[in-house]
């Protein structure tokens, strides 16, 4: 009889701690996540990019090249022009019947590929002033890394957080590539509605009538992919004894990749007890960074600039393989099918820990790659 | 326009079969109303295309009426990378058919099946066959479209495996029926026997691209239930085979089923191009001599005109198989029952339901899935077997990441009675 996969082998799977009702709740939302397809005949389009949550975050894991997103329209942080003609999301595929959105001739645009979701539920639950404490927008430090939380405007049914800190009646978005989402609620209601064609009461305009209609997905549906997104488990690093993965992670501190993939966080106070007031490992600050000009896609969201991208944490890239097909597709596109060629492409705040890296023996460079298989 | 369209009433049909049976406990068996059973050995294959009659009837006295089913009841043991639900006991299917003779050159026979208790009730066969010529028969009501050999010949008590094979039931729709007419024909020479049959019957309908499978899902046609009623885009989907037996070689089946699966036209307003689904098949079994193993195994391709801006989750073509050999260990009588055998079997199966690659990567579309059952079968008479399987299997999700496996313990009894 097949065996069960080690726990630490495979990224789906609750926090630990849930109480009855709350595994209920996850069993529950991971069901409308992974195994609810859509189709014409329950929703689905007319215009979609993919079917499922599942068909871009295949076991809960990064995503592949034949679902990525395409966004398009916005330079600054005046705001996305393009609205009317379908921005910021392209919507590439098409119920049978009807044509899918093409880009605009000369519209920036970025390509971009579903991120892992495990681990969320901690990551929602960093307080703001933590996430501050982190930035550093004029380089006091002067170590050439600056990190400054992505400003946005909330939706109307985004909960405010407790001790939410503002800044012109912008908050601090944290999920998404850019850092442009606010909570997990936002995330999820723009999923169902700009990569599926799936209206909520959340967000009702229909993406090709650009027109109210009827929810596809209930609330509580919505609520409990929520539910299931904070509470799906942090993926558990393995190997940790091996020597070479010890001196690996000594590696990734002292040639400051960890000055923006931060190793330690904490939650605040949460509703979910199981994620209240832990200290977790996820090796992001959450905070956007000026990645240099080979990562500039001359397209930006809130306050982000074109070439800032949040820094994304490397919890679970080792197992990333496993949802891609067996290949590495990392960066905000994909565009890096190794580890090594996912740090080469680092420049702006990121060029001097990646010249530090290229300055590393072979031997020291596999002990660091080493290190974040084991992530 | 609708230019095919074929009615036929469910309720009716089942009431009809009912009353014959109360008729009969109500009426008991009086002399004149003896029960024989037609005289069928079940194991002893002629075309797959005879399946439909070859099967044990029971007769009553000289009316021109005879009745028969099988029923399958098994008991399983799955676990799915670690994870079980437990036992599970489950009465697949219960299957009851009756033939009759108008005349002597008029049959009907009918086929009705109950799955899974009485949560799914089909008909699957309820069909005239009127006998013009031997190589010229007509047939029509609900016709068991003649694709592979598995949907004409799937009796549960003739297999040594308590599952259907997947191309079957997952590429193939398995017990694919449909209304409609045609014709079949037969010729038998000293050394060979050829037949063909041909039909037109309704077909298919778009749920073959949308359906939660999330995949190219032929299957997914039966779950429209107009589908006896009317015709979901008015184009007749064709079905045509011709097998050829020949003595000590075996049989060899070609068949082809195809059709429009969309509705590109509503009320005069054309919606979209005539998209199509188009399957081939091939059969093949056989007896070896002296050992008596026999091998019996079908191939599948399908062609589906997936719309380019639709989504590559739906694959365009898609093929699949399985192979089963069964290897006599003995005959003899056996606690009372005078002609036992077991049998050894394993079956080997494959499905691929998106032949390509990705666009983007211009990698392999995976979803797919490979599996092997080896099996016990104990046949106690020619129409009852007990059979024991253990199946094993690899599926891959599209992308082809790490498989997920299932491993299955099975033992399950499927008698004609
Ligand atoms: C078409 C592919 C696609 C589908 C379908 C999809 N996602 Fe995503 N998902 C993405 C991409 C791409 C991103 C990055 C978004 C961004 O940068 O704004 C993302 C980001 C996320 C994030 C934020 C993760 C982080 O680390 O910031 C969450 C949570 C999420 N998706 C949940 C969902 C849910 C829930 C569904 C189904 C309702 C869903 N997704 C459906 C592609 C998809
Ligand atoms: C200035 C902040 C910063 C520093 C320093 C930094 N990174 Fe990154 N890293 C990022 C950002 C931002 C991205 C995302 C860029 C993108 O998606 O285009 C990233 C992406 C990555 C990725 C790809 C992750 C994924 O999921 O696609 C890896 C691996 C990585 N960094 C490793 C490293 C290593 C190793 C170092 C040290 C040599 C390092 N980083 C230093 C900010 C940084």
């Amino acid at each position: 009889m097949p065996q069960k996969p080690k726990e630490d082998e495979v990224l789906d799977g609750p926090v630990e701690g849930l109480t009855q009702a709350e595994k209920l709740q996850f069993i529950k939302g991971d069901v409308a996540f992974n195994d609810e397809i859509f189709t014409p005949q329950n929703g689905l389009g007319p215009l979609f990019v993919a079917n499922s949550c599942g068909s871009c975050h295949a076991g809960d894991g990064k995503g592949h090249p034949f679902t990525i997103l395409t966004r398009f329209g916005q330079i600054d942080s005046t705001g996305n022009h393009y609205l009317s003609l379908g921005a910021p999301q392209l919507q590439n595929r098409a119920i049978p019947g009807y044509l899918p959105e093409t880009l605009p001739a000369n519209v920036p645009f970025t390509k971009i590929l579903a991120p892992a979701n495990t681990g969320l539920g901690f990551l929602d639950a960093v307080s703001d002033a933590d996430i501050l404490n982190l930035s550093d927008p004029l380089d006091i430090d002067g170590d050439g890394i600056s990190g400054v939380p992505n400003w946005i405007a909330l939706p109307s049914y985004s909960q405010i957080r407790a001790q939410a800190i503002t800044q012109g009646g912008k908050y601090i978005g944290r999920f998404g590539k850019k850092g442009a989402t606010y909570d997990l609620l936002q995330q999820t209601a723009n999923a169902y509605n700009q990569d599926m064609g799936i209206n909520s009461s959340f967000e009702p305009i229909d993406t090709y009538s650009k027109q109210e209609v009827d929810p596809e997905v209930s609330n509580s549906t919505v609520h409990d992919v929520v539910f299931y997104l904070k509470t799906l488990k942090a993926p558990i690093p393995r190997n940790q004894n091996d020597e070479d993965v010890k001196a690996g992670k000594q590696l990734f501190f002292s040639i400051g990749c960890e000055k923006c993939h931060q190793s330690e966080l904490k939650t605040a106070t949460s509703s979910i007890t199981a994620l209240s007031n832990k200290v977790f490992h996820p090796y992001t600050d959450l905070l956007l960074h000026d990645m240099g000009s080979g990562l500039d896609d001359a397209y930006t969201e809130g306050s982000a600039k074109t070439s800032e991208w949040r820094t994304p944490a490397l919890w679970g890239l080792g197992l990333s393989k496993n949802s891609q097909g067996g290949s590495y597709f990392l960066l905000h596109d994909g565009r890096a099918t190794s580890i090594e060629s996912a740090i080469l492409w680092h420049g702006g705040e990121g060029e001097n820990s990646k010249l530090m890296y290229q300055n590393l023996s072979t031997n020291e460079k596999n002990q660091l790659i080493k290190f974040l298989e084991s992530l | 326009m609708k230019i095919f369209i074929f009615n036929y009433n469910f309720k009716n049909a089942i009431y009809v079969l009912l009353l014959c049976f109360i008729n009969n406990i109500v009426v008991g068996q009086t002399d004149s109303l003896k029960i024989t059973r037609t005289k069928q050995d079940t194991t002893q294959l002629s075309l797959n295309m005879d399946a439909v009659y070859n099967r044990p009837f029971l007769k009553y006295g000289k009316i021109p009426i005879a009745i028969g089913g099988y029923a399958e009841a098994n008991t399983e043991y799955k676990v799915t990378d670690g994870i079980t639900d437990g036992f599970a006991f489950q009465m697949r299917r219960m299957t009851l058919f009756l033939s009759s003779s108008v005349h002597r050159k008029i049959k009907f026979l009918s086929e009705i099946e109950f799955e899974g208790g009485t949560k799914e009730i089909n008909i699957e066969f309820a069909a005239l066959d009127i006998q013009l010529h031997h190589l010229v028969n007509l047939r029509g009501g609900i016709i068991m479209n003649p694709i592979g050999s598995f949907n004409q010949n799937h009796d549960g008590p003739k297999w040594e495996f308590i599952d259907r094979p997947i191309s079957a039931t997952q590429l193939l729709p398995a017990t694919f029926s449909n209304v409609g007419f045609g014709l079949f024909g037969k010729t038998y020479k000293p050394n060979f026997v050829w037949s063909y049959e041909i039909y037109l019957t309704n077909g298919f309908n778009d749920q073959i691209i949308g359906n939660t499978e999330n995949k190219t899902f032929l299957p997914a046609t039966k779950l429209d239930p107009n589908r006896f009623e009317e015709s979901f885009n008015g184009e007749p989907l064709t079905t045509a085979k011709t097998s050829i037996r020949v003595k000590r070689i075996g049989e060899l089946g070609v068949s082809y089923m195809g059709g429009v699966y969309n509705k590109f036209e509503v009320d005069g307003i054309k919606l979209d191009k005539k998209r199509r689904a188009d399957v081939f098949a091939i059969d093949f079994n056989t007896e070896l001599p002296k050992i008596h193993t026999t091998i019996n195994s079908e191939f599948v391709w399908t062609l589906v005109d997936v719309p380019e801006t639709y989504t590559q989750q739906f694959g365009k073509k898609q093929h699949g198989g399985f192979i089963d050999v069964v290897q006599p260990v003995f005959k003899k009588p056996f606690w009372g029952f005078e002609h036992t055998s077991l049998n050894l079997a394993i079956r080997a199966e494959y499905v691929d339901w998106n032949v390509g690659v990705f666009n983007e990567t211009g990698k392999n579309i995976a979803d797919d899935v490979f599996a092997i059952v080896p099996g016990v079968s104990l046949r106690l008479s020619t129409q009852t077997v007990v059979r024991f399987n253990y199946r094993y299997e690899w599926r891959h999700d599209l992308l082809g990441n790490p498989s997920i496996r299932t491993a299955a313990l099975q033992f399950g009894i499927s008698s004609y009675f």
